[in-house]
């Protein structure tokens, strides 16, 4: 399976008042076709913004993509202008996004068709019947019932579960190689998270589409992504396979997460072990690792070196890290 | 295309709810907000009565609502009381007042209509551009924007009436002058926040360009308040208008105006009080109507309070 995105050491930088913010600093990641891609990490760790700036829906004033490389399509997406012709075929078509919050992602004086089948027209040419009957299929298809009649109605006449899936609709229609949900269930009761996602899965399936999932919720990408990337502080600390990060976490802060989380298999009346700290301000970081104040494994290195590369450990499994956790898993310095 | 499956993921439960049109919901809340209705009450039978003042237009002429000529001077019977004959009186030409305030209302109608209709287009189309692109093309016209807003509205508007002469159309060209740039500014704020939203970034992530976010997600958003705002600067507009008929630049005799019929009654103020509060009440009525059915309105037509009233 051939890689049909790749991102290359992707830097969105933000001028604020306060100091340049580095929100991606250098990340690098791939996407093959038909496969599910998970990218995990805390509130603030660059997550959206690296998702936002392959799309390059940043806003350009304060934010700028500094250096980079994304590679769809045989072409640097980078090269073109953000909102330039060759973006905007793109978007929605080739790639499209579900955003986090159903309530305002939606237009809300267009009702359902208009929002609908505004990408059809655009992207596919398709004349005002064509798509219509397309936008009622697209809402069966995501489990809108009376699919017809809802095609009237206005975004605030739907629930929030049920906004997600016109969104979902939305991003499916006109068949794009990848879609890219960001934090796509982060806001919606956990009944419908798990109703969602099985959406998405079957989507993905069916239409042989990839998807990036983006979000903090280690459950969500568990069940469902092939590979995982874990990021931290605007760059990526770990990537592997879901096993290797589930099975083997390798990096302290991977680790942290999964003891941080109650787990099925895990008898109960075990404490949950919170990571110590708050995350990095993201201006002015020294150059060393960012994770070093929070780290329960960091040995002297760690204080000297600047930030580690990630490194090769096996198969796909790549780590962020000078130490060798596995022995220290025996015993741990506190 | 993908095929269409027989079964897909449930959603959750629910039927679809209760289908009721749109229409019957803006006539229900508006009418559910009384002092709205008042306004709108106001509004409708003002321009019924400016319409049918005299349906000339509609080749009967002599027939209407207004029981006199106005422009029908009658010298033996000026400056009358009112009566069973002449409702209001007649002014000191012996002209109906009655009619006159009656045609007077097509007058501020018409200046109310064309001068915001001027003021809103330019400033919505400034105030767009303006806030959508920012830069330096923000500051050029905000700046223009700035300066024409310092001149007062009766200034800007002898200005025109000296290098254009007056009459109806100049007048109602200055009054929409006046109000762009406050309405351009309102714009531009609305269209500052609006950018920010969500379903603006989502609309430009299915590939969105800029002129139809600026027309199909921005704009229409910013319709409740772009009414409010149009309803009170109509009230605004027939207000400088009556200043200015009251100066003498607006509208001139013999042609009824509400503000010149204020001033000719001014001077018999202690004895014919009724001649200047006539029309000085219509002006004060029209603008309350307004700006009360503005309100009404602008609950009535947005989507978003889903019927709550």
């Amino acid at each position: 399976m051939a890689a049909i995105l790749e991102v290359k050491n992707l830097k969105t930088y933000f001028r604020t008042e306060r100091g340049l913010v580095k929100a991606v600093d250098g990340i690098s990641y791939y996407v093959n076709q038909r496969e599910v891609v998970g990218l995990v990490g805390e509130s603030g760790c660059g997550k959206s913004v690296s998702q936002l700036s392959v799309m390059q829906l940043i806003p350009t004033p304060p934010g700028e993509i500094v250096s980079g490389e994304v590679i769809f399509d045989g072409q640097d997406l980078l090269k073109f202008k953000p909102h330039g012709n060759e973006m905007r075929a793109i978007r929605g078509a080739k790639i499209s996004m579900v955003f986090q919050e159903p309530m305002t992602s939606l237009n809300p004086v267009l009702n359902v068709e208009q929002q609908l089948t505004e990408t059809l027209k655009l992207h596919l040419k398709m004349d005002k019947q064509a798509a219509k009957e397309r936008g009622i299929e697209l809402l069966k298809l995501v489990g809108i019932p009376d699919a017809e009649d809802r095609m009237g109605d206005y975004p605030h006449q739907f629930s929030g579960g049920m906004r997600q899936r016109v969104m979902i609709a939305m991003a499916l229609s006109c068949n794009p190689m990848i879609i890219i949900a960001d934090e796509p269930t982060t806001s919606v009761d956990v009944t419908t998270q798990a109703q969602l996602l099985e959406l998405m899965m079957d989507m993905v399936r069916r239409f042989s589409t990839s998807l990036v999932i983006v979000t903090h919720n280690l459950g969500v990408v568990a069940r469902y992504a092939n590979r995982i990337y874990v990021m931290y502080a605007g760059r990526l600390i770990e990537s592997g396979t879901s096993k290797d990060i589930f099975g083997n976490p390798r990096h302290p802060y991977t680790i942290g997460l999964m003891k941080s989380v109650p787990r099925l298999d895990e008898p109960m009346g075990e404490k949950l072990v919170p990571i110590d700290g708050l995350p990095p301000n993201q201006i002015d970081m020294p150059p060393t690792c960012a994770f070093l104040p929070r780290c329960t494994y960091a040995v002297g290195r760690c204080k000297r070196e600047p930030w580690p590369e990630l490194k090769l450990i096996e198969g796909q499994h790549y780590t962020a890290c000078y130490v060798d956790v596995r022995k220290e898993q025996n015993e741990p310095k506190k | 295309m993908p095929p269409v499956p027989e079964e897909t993921v449930v959603s959750e439960g629910g039927e679809a709810p209760p289908r009721y049109s749109e229409w019957r919901r803006f006539i229900r809340v508006l009418v559910s907000r009384k002092v709205a209705l008042f306004g709108v009450i106001v509004l409708i039978l003002l321009i019924g009565i400016a319409i049918f003042a005299d349906l000339g237009w509609m080749g009967l002429p002599g027939v209407g609502v207004a029981p006199y000529d106005p422009y029908k001077q009658d010298l033996a019977r000026a400056l009358e009381q009112p009566s069973a004959e002449h409702w209001l009186g007649t002014d000191p030409l012996g002209r109906d007042e009655l009619s006159r305030i009656i045609y007077g209302s097509r007058v501020s109608l018409m200046v109310g209509i064309i001068a915001v209709g001027i003021a809103a287009g330019s400033g919505i189309a400034l105030g767009l551009i303006s806030g959508f692109f920012g830069g330096w093309l923000d500051a050029v016209i905000m700046r223009i924007v700035d300066a024409v807003m310092a001149i007062p509205p009766i200034a800007l508007a002898l200005a025109i009436a000296a290098a254009l002469g007056g009459g109806l159309q100049n007048i109602m060209i200055a009054v929409g002058i006046s109000l762009t740039p406050g309405f351009s500014r309102i714009m531009r704020g609305l269209v500052l926040s609006l950018k920010e939203t969500d379903y603006v970034m989502a609309g430009r992530s299915i590939g969105a360009s800029n002129p139809r976010i600026m027309l199909r997600y921005i704009l229409p958003n910013a319709f409740p308040i772009l009414i409010v705002v149009i309803t009170v600067l109509m009230g605004a507009a027939i207000l400088i208008e009556a200043g200015l008929s009251f100066l003498g630049i607006g509208i001139a005799p013999p042609g009824a105006a509400w503000g010149n019929m204020v001033s000719d009654g001014y001077r018999y103020l202690l004895t014919h009080p009724i001649l200047s509060f006539a029309p000085g009440l219509c002006i004060m009525l029209v603008v309350l109507s307004f700006n009360l059915a503005g309100d009404g309105l602008r609950d009535a037509l947005d989507p978003r309070l889903r019927g709550v009233i």
